[in-house]
């Protein structure tokens, strides 16, 4: 393990009044694994790995709980107790970053290569000659043709694909231990999504890095990950292997979602698409029952009055839900028997 | 989705084409060159059917949508609704046919005016059109609302208060208002949330055989066209690559642009994705201002031979309704050439 987050509480405190966004995040990352992290929009997924690297804007945000301990040789630290100055020097170092859109989070003004030379020659204390060879080696690394050129171009001159490349680059340069990715092929093509997957992939084996990827795509998630969460209302609504979480899910909304889509079950258009209705929490509201419990089919008293904990269902696998699994089978055969 | 069995003909489009001028200079403005988001293209969509029309990103899917309805004015071609030819008539007639051929916009959910009550955003194609008194557009205004799954007793709430998939109810309620027949719907899930999507992908299917719509389904999330699709085709570049039936093209596709792209969309199957081999094209998709000669795809493509670059491939027939643009594929047998294994 060389990442636990332990209970991690988020607000934002905006003129609508407070945003619950975190609502006590629990999760570890184990070294050299990929963990896709899905949800909808607004569910926390940005705002944890965010909160995680000092990265929350404060105010308004405010981080009132938690913990967050990085593992490494036998010692931890916990990255919520840090100063700026600590979290900066964690940040590009032993975590690096990609965010969903090059363009905001490369400096316009600065040439690709110095970004990343910059970078190195903070963290790694390389001189600028050292510092240059090694980004061109990079640059080459990741795909960017005519490197020892191109370390002279500037962000805009270079194509979407090209940028999250830089990114990559960036994120990997001073050699993590950890990358944590956002949405990082959301704004790219398919065939070019294909491209950024490969290489993230084949970086991660020749360095050995752990990988959090956040993603709404399902797809994506069973392409590339070894572990999932799945968040809801700001909450870890299941945690297991990728094959476990298709095969055999167990919250009911992650069972939803499965349904919701076409490829995992249906595939022609004679079946229908079981859809989730209703719509995502409101999180202007403390907390105080399960987020899911409004659209959930198989909600109980219990469910509207507490709020589940993950529990473990097997060693890999917790799901945070109250109903028994076997209820849910007998019932899931009534609905259907019921249409 | 519900052929009927019948093969008429809805819509043709012959030879589309849609260029965009660049133009450059504060002073003179002169036009240096142009785009070529639609460049020559060719299909027909059946009634009672949906055509997907798939592509990455700028490869000119809203442009053809919007051309065929004529809300951008073709460059040159054609396109038959039945059997009117819509790019000669005059505005007069268009504005005449409109009420039968709609579009659902893909940024239309952020587009909704904010200050229009619900009421109003769904009556407002009455209004224009001069439909029935305040009173009739009322009440079709409450159909519709009931139509799409919308209470409608939320009639006089503003856009805001919805939930996005709410709101592309409303868009849909909108664009069904003067009882289509043709809708052009242009990505109108990518915005919302999976767990969302179903529910007005669901929608699209139940109004479709209620109302025997025909669609043009626009999307680059490919397991939904497939879901969704009678037949599919693909542009890459402003061009067709291909079109066939739906189990054909996911099956069997032609074309080797069709099988990257096939083999570079993910599987929501864990297992199966593990052992697929990808073909992993090279490089981006060119600027359609600076359209590669011949073959459009023949920079990227993994099979592409020297006439690819020159001569610009004929998009035909090669099986009873499988169209596909390839110098490859032979005509005679329109054999399979697989990029995968090679
Ligand atoms: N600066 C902010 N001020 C107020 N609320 C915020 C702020 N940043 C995030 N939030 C809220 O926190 C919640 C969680 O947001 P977050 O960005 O983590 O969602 P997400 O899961 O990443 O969604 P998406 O898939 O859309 O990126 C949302 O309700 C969001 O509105
Ligand atoms: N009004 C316009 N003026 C100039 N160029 C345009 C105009 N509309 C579209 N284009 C250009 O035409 C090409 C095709 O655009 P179009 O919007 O049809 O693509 P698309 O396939 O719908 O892409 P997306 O998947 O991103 O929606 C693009 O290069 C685009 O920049
Ligand atoms: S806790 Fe209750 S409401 Fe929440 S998902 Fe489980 S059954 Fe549904
Ligand atoms: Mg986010
Ligand atoms: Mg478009």
């Amino acid at each position: 393990m060389i990442l636990q987050v332990k209970n991690l509480i988020t607000r934002f405190y905006s003129v609508d009044g407070v945003v619950y966004a975190i609502n006590g995040v629990n999760f570890a990352l184990d070294a050299g694994e990929t963990l896709a992290v899905v949800g909808e929009s607004g569910s926390g997924k940005s705002v944890t790995m965010m909160s995680l690297l000092g990265l929350i804007p404060q105010p308004p945000g405010k981080i009132e709980g938690g913990q967050a301990f990085l593992f490494e040789n036998g010692e931890q630290q916990d990255l919520l107790k840090m100063s700026d100055q600590q979290i900066r020097r964690v940040r590009g170092g032993k975590v690096g970053f990609i965010f969903q859109d090059p363009i905001s989070s490369l400096n316009p003004t600065m040439t690709i290569g110095k970004q990343i030379a910059e970078s190195m020659t903070e963290h790694l204390g390389l001189n600028r000659l050292e510092a240059r060879k090694r980004t061109v080696e990079l640059l080459n690394e990741v795909g960017i043709a005519d490197a020892d050129r191109r370390f002279d171009s500037y962000p805009h001159e270079f194509s979407g694909g090209m940028r999250q490349r830089v990114m990559i680059a960036i994120a990997v340069a001073c050699q993590p231990k950890i990358v944590i990715a956002d949405e990082p092929t959301t704004a790219l093509d398919v065939t070019v999504q294909a491209q950024i997957i490969e290489l993230v992939q084949r970086l991660q084996e020749q360095l050995g890095i752990a990988i959090v990827w956040i993603t709404h795509d399902l797809a994506v998630v069973a392409s590339m990950a070894d572990r999932v969460l799945v968040m809801y209302g700001g909450t870890v609504v299941e945690d297991a292997l990728v094959n476990d979480l298709f095969d055999n899910p167990q919250h009911p909304y992650t069972i939803g979602l499965l349904k919701a889509i076409p490829g995992v079950t249906k595939m022609g258009a004679e079946e229908r698409l079981e859809s989730i209705e209703g719509a995502p929490p409101d999180l202007l509201r403390e907390l105080t029952f399960c987020p899911f419990a409004p659209r959930c089919q198989f909600v109980s008293d219990q469910c509207l009055t507490e709020l589940p904990p993950l529990i473990t269902i097997t060693k890999q696998h917790r799901a945070a839900c109250f109903y028994d699994a076997e209820k849910r089978k007998i019932k899931e055969k009534e609905v259907e028997h019921g249409q | 989705m519900a052929n009927n069995g019948s093969n008429n003909v809805l819509v043709s489009v012959k030879n589309l084409k849609k260029f965009f001028p660049i133009k450059q200079g504060f002073i003179f403005n002169r036009q240096v060159t142009q785009v070529k988001a639609v460049n020559d293209i060719s299909f027909e969509i059946k009634q009672g059917e949906t055509l997907g029309l798939v592509g990455e990103s700028g490869c000119g899917k809203s442009t053809t949508g919007r051309a065929v309805l004529q809300l951008h004015k073709p460059t040159s071609g054609h396109v038959f609704y039945e059997d009117q030819d819509l790019t000669t008539l005059s505005e007069g007639e268009l504005r005449a046919l409109r009420p039968k051929i709609q579009m659902i916009f893909q940024d239309s959910i952020a587009s909704l005016n904010p200050r229009h009550s619900v009421r109003k955003i769904i009556g407002e194609p009455l209004v224009i059109h001069n439909i029935g008194t305040a009173k009739t557009i009322h009440n079709r205004v409450v159909e519709l609302m009931e139509l799409v799954g919308l209470n409608p007793k939320w009639m006089k709430r503003f856009p805001h208060e919805f939930s996005g998939g709410q709101r592309q109810r409303i868009n849909i309620a909108r664009a069904l208002a003067l009882n289509p027949r043709f809708v052009v719907c242009d990505e109108p899930i990518s915005a919302l949330d999976v767990s969302i999507q179903a529910q007005v992908v669901n929608l699209l299917k139940d109004l479709q055989q209620q109302l025997g719509l025909t669609y043009l389904f626009i999307a680059h999330d490919l397991s939904m066209v497939q879901y969704l699709s009678d037949r599919v085709a693909v542009m890459y570049l402003g061009k067709a690559m291909e079109l066939a039936d739906k189990q054909t093209l996911f099956k069997e596709p032609l074309h080797p642009y069709t099988q990257s792209l096939m083999s570079a969309v993910p599987l929501p199957q864990p297992k199966l994705e593990r052992k697929r081999k990808r073909i992993i094209l090279q490089g981006e998709v060119p600027s359609p201002s600076k359209a590669p000669n011949g073959c459009v795809f023949h920079t990227r493509c993994p099979l592409a031979i020297d006439r690819c670059a020159k001569v610009i491939p004929e998009y035909r027939q090669v099986h009873p309704d499988h169209f596909v643009a390839c110098h490859l594929v032979d005509d005679q047998q329109s054999s399979i050439i697989k990029v995968i294994g090679r």
